[in-house]
């Protein structure tokens, strides 16, 4: 019995991620418009763009390989994995003591291998410009991303995302200046992996400084919408390890009631309106930047890291 | 006195530290010195915050000069000495800019191996020194990386935030000697401003390297 509990709230965790990425998407968007003095798409927009892009038809390059066919399914399913993994409004959740934070790392990793593999499968002058920017970008933001899982598994003493995001809720660990840093520098890696603004243009098809948009620029139709999808995915995922490293408040812990859940939800999916909000605030005070600026951007989310578990040491001793 | 009191003066700190890096990272003269004014506002909210947690009424003097001084006459100072040179939109060419943020992260690593020894007291007391030490050293890196007098001014100021938050984080620094600091500091500010403009008269930039000519060992260059 207890084990049907646990597999449904992991079911409604899995099914909720995916339904709400689109709305977060188009949130960020409105807002941006918004901010442009633009109208902009209505929120739900990005919903109809799925729609429609899996009722027309897919055209494939005639030198397309089986890679260019698969690779849209291999990216949405890993990047759901990885966000299955993560406990958003409640930390017991069954999948979540599978893996911990190095395998989300990992799996993201595997989803952007795909994808660079798709950009450069057709041999378009975009597509390999694209995949090799996204490398570039990767190979800088991965050794960020795990010093920063470093120093929360210092702080936390596991990688567990489970057990970390629990014992930050409870408050005993105080306000740390390495978590503060490590928050920084997450910060620094979503942008950057996410293809947001200072490093990449989202909202753009026709840019030479183009990375993610250049490597999906072939497809169309279901695999489009499939891409779109996974990327939309992707955020939210991001979201929600900022939500359960930084401000896990109101998580539901294990063993939680109905009750429990309820609010686990709504504080989730509070915070989660808050970020879509922040992000193109964010996004509109900053200009986009040149190409060659990328590895002092990103490195920086690295020098921050690093500070950050430099910083552990000296609380801590060696 | 709770945990959370000497964290909320930690977050401070570090925050101080990383406007250190920030300063390093910009290359725009106007941004150095707004990150510079930030730093210093940083600067005297935990020095303020020391004295409160310390119970030592005199910090919130150091504070309130930090703030006037540092925060606000000093940047706009610079800020129109840099529009009377016609140079606030200048972009500066830093030397490496990753391999210098690399030199700061070596630097900060210094300055904890250093402090480590330093037994016998509480980690606060520590992490405190190792903090302000950092920070005295990104000053030193910035005055040697930059070529422009403006920023190296600036990474001049840093530094001596840097040794203010030591010695108000080392429990109590006299009046006397804050106030002579700050005196200092301000003389050296109106000396370095009539040298900039020197600078300036002479050789028709503040770029420093224009200096080099009139070093001993170059002469044949």
């Amino acid at each position: 019995m207890a084990l049907i509990v646990d597999l449904l709230m992991q079911a409604v965790q899995m099914a909720l991620v995916v339904a709400i990425a689109p709305v977060v998407l188009g949130v960020t968007r409105k807002v941006k418009a918004r901010l442009l003095r633009r109208i902009g798409p209505p929120v739900l927009q990005p919903y109809r763009d799925l729609w429609k892009l899996m009722h027309k038809e897919a055209v494939l390059a005639h030198n397309a390989s089986w890679i260019y066919r698969t690779a849209p399914y291999l990216i949405f399913a890993a990047t759901w994995v990885a966000a299955a993994l993560v406990p958003s409004y409640a930390s017991g959740l069954l999948f979540s003591w599978s893996a911990d934070l190095i395998a989300i790392v990992a799996l993201l990793a595997t989803a952007r291998f795909a994808l660079a593999l798709a950009g450069m499968d057709v041999g378009t002058a975009f597509g390999g410009l694209g995949a090799s920017r996204e490398m570039m970008i990767a190979s800088l933001a991965e050794p960020a991303m795990l010093l920063i899982v470093f120093t929360v598994a210092l702080v936390a003493g596991t990688t567990q995302l489970s057990a970390i995001a629990t014992i930050f809720s409870t408050g005993s660990v105080g306000l740390r200046v390495s978590l503060a840093l490590g928050l920084f520098a997450f910060l620094f890696v979503a942008v950057a992996e996410n293809a947001r603004i200072p490093i990449d243009n989202p909202a753009t098809h026709l840019e030479l400084t183009m990375v993610h948009e250049a490597m999906v620029l072939e497809y169309s139709g279901r695999h489009l919408a499939v891409i779109e999808a996974a990327s939309a995915l992707k955020l939210v995922l991001y979201f929600s390890l900022i939500i359960c490293l930084f401000v896990p408040l109101g998580i539901a812990g294990p063993g939680a009631g109905m009750a429990d859940y309820t609010v686990g939800i709504a504080a989730y999916l509070g915070k989660l309106l808050v970020l879509a909000v922040l992000l193109p605030i964010g996004e509109t005070s900053v200009a986009k930047m040149r190409v060659f600026r990328y590895p002092i951007f990103v490195g920086s989310a690295f020098a921050a890291a690093a500070l950050a578990v430099f910083l552990l040491f000296v609380s801590k001793g060696f | 006195m709770s945990k959370l009191w000497f964290d909320i003066a930690h977050l401070l700190a570090g925050g101080m530290l990383v406007l250190s890096f920030a300063l390093l990272y910009q290359d725009r003269i106007a941004a150095v010195i707004n990150v510079f004014a930030v730093q210093a506002i940083m600067l005297s909210l935990s020095v303020a915050w020391q004295a409160l947690v310390q119970d030592a009424p005199h910090l919130i003097v150091t504070a309130a000069i930090a703030l006037v001084v540092k925060g606000f006459v000093i940047p706009t100072a610079l800020h129109q000495i840099i529009r009377r040179l016609e140079i606030h939109r200048e972009v500066e060419q830093v030397i490496g800019s990753g391999l210098t943020m690399l030199t700061g992260l070596g630097l900060v690593a210094l300055s904890i191996l250093l402090v480590q020894p330093v037994g016998e007291v509480s980690i606060y007391v520590r992490e405190d020194l190792a903090f302000a030490l950092a920070v005295i050293l990104l000053g030193l890196l910035m005055m040697i990386t930059r070529r422009n007098a403006i920023t190296q001014v600036v990474g001049f100021m840093s530094l001596e935030n840097g040794l203010i938050l030591a010695a108000t984080g080392a429990k109590g620094m006299p009046l006397v000697v804050e106030i002579s600091v700050a005196f200092s500091i301000l003389i050296a500010f109106i000396v370095f401003g009539v040298f900039v403009f020197r600078i300036r008269e002479r050789f028709d930039t503040v770029d420093v390297s224009a200096l080099d000519r009139f070093r001993g060992e170059r002469r044949d260059a």
